[in-house]
């Protein structure tokens, strides 16, 4: 065993010393892994740098949550009733049956509706949004000066108010809102906060629609039945309306690890609970159910599209590429046949032959492998940076460490499979007709 | 003394399709450790096959053929490459140096087949061979720097490596002129006196002279084995 080890090594140092000999050679015949590996390793990154983001940007929407909305059903009249007040949606008996999942870190309902907000002559139409204190956190609202809601409020019933940026500035262009009144559903509330400025996003565990926070004003949920209603007034040039929502929306967190298996089959346990609860609840189809996790695994599963698409690619440029090294080598041993048929009357076994040439192919796809490693490296990295330099959006770009360790194997392996035909045709040789050959 | 190498019945065929040629045709031949035998004959008398079969890089059709005592003409591939790492040296016509090692990287080559380790110790060993033949200034040289005669002793000294019991030469001095010629045959004459025992090929009876003993082929037959006065 030592013995084969002696000569692997020694078939090393030598396969690399006659490819240092013939370095342009040897360098196009492995330009195939080259580019292959190189390709597939520069793809790779930026189809993870891209996918990336749009993963990240589902996993801080909450891919743990579950939201249960109230939906207004499609067709009102189709249920037989005709009342003037459109009642449908989640409400709070749903709201008590979802507080008994036991799994769940966090239940935030939100009462959303707009509605006139007045101070002295001042008029702010916003949208109100009747919640509890969990609400700052799921969204990661900031406060600018004063508080955010507190349970107390809620068990108080207390009329206290929160207002977004842009609602606090229409209301008290001048001075500070704090403490200060506002009259909303004929009802006085006081001011006890504002929040910071927030850009309109996607928003983060509620409706996936955009909101803009700026305009809202919050107030606790409890407050909002007691001094507003359930019984929401709308009214159009022409015509008027009324609906009944009890619950606009419940944003429910489940306590789980998204990265894992059994933390995703737990929130799709959970998600499948909360429909099953609301579908014996409810006669009309008028919630909605969306989970998040549902767009990451389909993202995911796009990623892993394509993946295999790049795999498959990388395939067929490596077998081109391999086919190459094939006839690279099989030239090789028509050319050295002499050296082979010498090699043999000086005592090589044929297992040597074989050894010494599928060294060759594998120092030389190994070597091409290592270079289009750092080939792909230099583009995924150079890339972004060149993009980045001339002004352009820079490429997301997020360099595979494993696809890196699995190209260096490959090519290998590459080597391996490519060179044993060749060095096969080597032992296989006559030593008396190869010694004959010129 | 001992007969180092015996062939028995020797016969050896070669298929051409349905044709069959006779090569070697019942050889009887013995030679004795430490003998310097030259073979000759034209071409086609069998002399080429006769020398691969005593090389080992070919197998009789039939007969027996010991070397050492060791019955070697039913071994396999593997096991006759064994024997040729161990026990015989070989020098060519044309040298058969490999042009991209130096004169020590050729010199040691046998010793990698016969899966010895290479370290200070055989290169020393290697070194030393080269001083031996002529070329202690030349060990980094590769074989195309060197003139024919100093390929042939390179040769020498990669044959020597193993210290093998039988030498055996295809016309070592055939690409050679006179000159050069009779400073390999010095050498081998050196190599036989030492106790090494030399087989070679030659077509010319001026070489054959250097040998003790000469056996000459004919269409498969040896036809004629004549011992030289010392």
């Amino acid at each position: 065993m030592l013995t084969e080890l002696v000569k692997f090594r020694r078939n090393t140092i030598l396969a690399i010393r006659g490819l240092w000999l013939h370095k342009l050679r040897a360098f196009l015949s492995v330009l195939g892994i080259i580019i292959g590996i190189a390709s597939v390793i520069a793809l790779l990154a930026f189809g993870k740098g891209s996918m990336q983001e749009a993963l990240d940007a589902i996993k801080r929407q909450g891919a743990t949550n579950i939201i249960a909305r109230s939906q207004k059903p499609p067709d009102d009249s189709a249920t037989g009733s005709r009342s003037f007040v459109a009642t449908y949606g989640l409400t709070f008996r749903d709201y008590e049956k979802f507080e008994n999942i036991s799994v769940l870190n966090r239940l935030v309902p939100m009462r959303v509706f707009p509605r006139e907000i007045r101070r002295l002559e001042r008029m702010h139409n916003g949208r109100v949004v009747a919640t509890t204190p969990e609400y700052m956190e799921v969204n990661r609202l900031e406060m600018a000066s004063g508080r955010f809601l507190v349970q107390q409020d809620g068990i108080l019933m207390r009329n206290v108010v929160v207002l977004g940026s842009v609602s606090a500035d229409r209301l008290f262009p001048f001075d500070n809102p704090l403490d200060q009144t506002i009259v909303l559903a004929g009802q006085d509330f006081q001011v006890i906060g504002v929040l910071k400025d927030r850009m309109p996003t996607g928003g983060s565990g509620g409706s996936q629609a955009a909101e803009d926070f700026n305009s809202d004003v919050y107030m606790p949920l409890p407050t909002s039945r007691r001094r507003v209603g359930d019984t929401i007034f709308i009214r159009t040039s022409g015509s008027r309306g009324a609906e009944k929502v009890e619950i606009s929306q419940v944003t429910m967190t489940v306590d789980a690890d998204v990265d894992s298996r059994e933390g995703r089959q737990k929130v799709k346990a959970v998600g499948d609970l909360v429909k099953q609860i609301l579908e014996e609840g409810h006669l009309k189809r008028d919630f909605a159910i969306t989970i998040p996790l549902d767009r990451l695994e389909q993202a995911e599963e796009t990623e892993q599209n394509f993946k295999n698409l790049l795999v498959l690619i990388a395939s067929i440029s490596l077998l081109v590429g391999g086919i190459g090294i094939m006839n690279i080598m099989l030239a090789t041993v028509t050319e050295r046949t002499r050296e082979i048929g010498i090699r043999r009357a000086l005592g090589a076994k044929r297992k040597d032959i074989v050894l010494q040439f599928l060294v060759e192919a594998v120092v030389q796809t190994t070597i091409g492998g290592i270079l289009g490693i750092g080939a792909g490296i230099a583009i995924a990295y150079g890339v972004p940076f060149a993009s980045s330099v001339f002004g352009y959006r820079p490429i997301p770009s997020a360099p595979q460490w494993d696809s890196m360790i699995y190209s260096f194997f490959v090519s290998s392996g590459i080597g391996v499979l490519f060179g044993l035909y060749p060095a096969w045709r080597a032992a296989r040789l006559d030593p008396i007709e190869a010694l004959r050959h010129d | 003394m001992a007969a180092i190498v015996r062939i028995q019945n020797l016969v050896k065929n070669y298929y051409m399709g349905d044709v069959t040629v006779n090569v070697l045709k019942r050889i009887d031949l013995e030679i004795e450790t430490g003998d310097f035998v030259a073979l000759m004959g034209p071409s086609g008398s069998g002399k080429s096959t006769l020398m691969n079969i005593l090389g080992c890089l070919d197998r009789p059709t039939s007969g027996q053929y010991f070397l050492n005592d060791r019955d070697i003409s039913k071994l396999g591939d593997d096991r006759l490459s064994d024997v040729r790492s161990r026990y015989l040296g070989f020098i060519f016509q044309s040298y058969n140096l490999l042009p991209q090692y130096t004169v020590v990287e050729n010199i040691e080559l046998p010793l990698l087949y016969q899966g010895i380790n290479l370290n200070a110790q055989t290169k020393q060993r290697c070194i030393g061979l080269a001083q031996m033949v002529g070329l202690g200034e030349r060990l980094d040289h590769r074989p195309l720097q060197l003139s024919g005669g100093q390929q042939q002793r390179v040769a020498i000294a990669r044959s020597l490596v193993n210290d093998p019991n039988v030498i055996l030469g295809d016309e070592p001095t055939g690409n050679l002129d006179s000159k050069t010629s009779v400073e390999i045959m010095e050498m081998l004459t050196g190599l036989n006196k030492i106790g090494k025992t030399i087989i070679m090929v030659t077509h010319e009876n001026d070489i054959a002279e250097w040998a003790r003993r000469v056996i000459r082929l004919r269409d498969g037959h040896i036809e004629s084995d004549v011992r030289n006065r010392d």
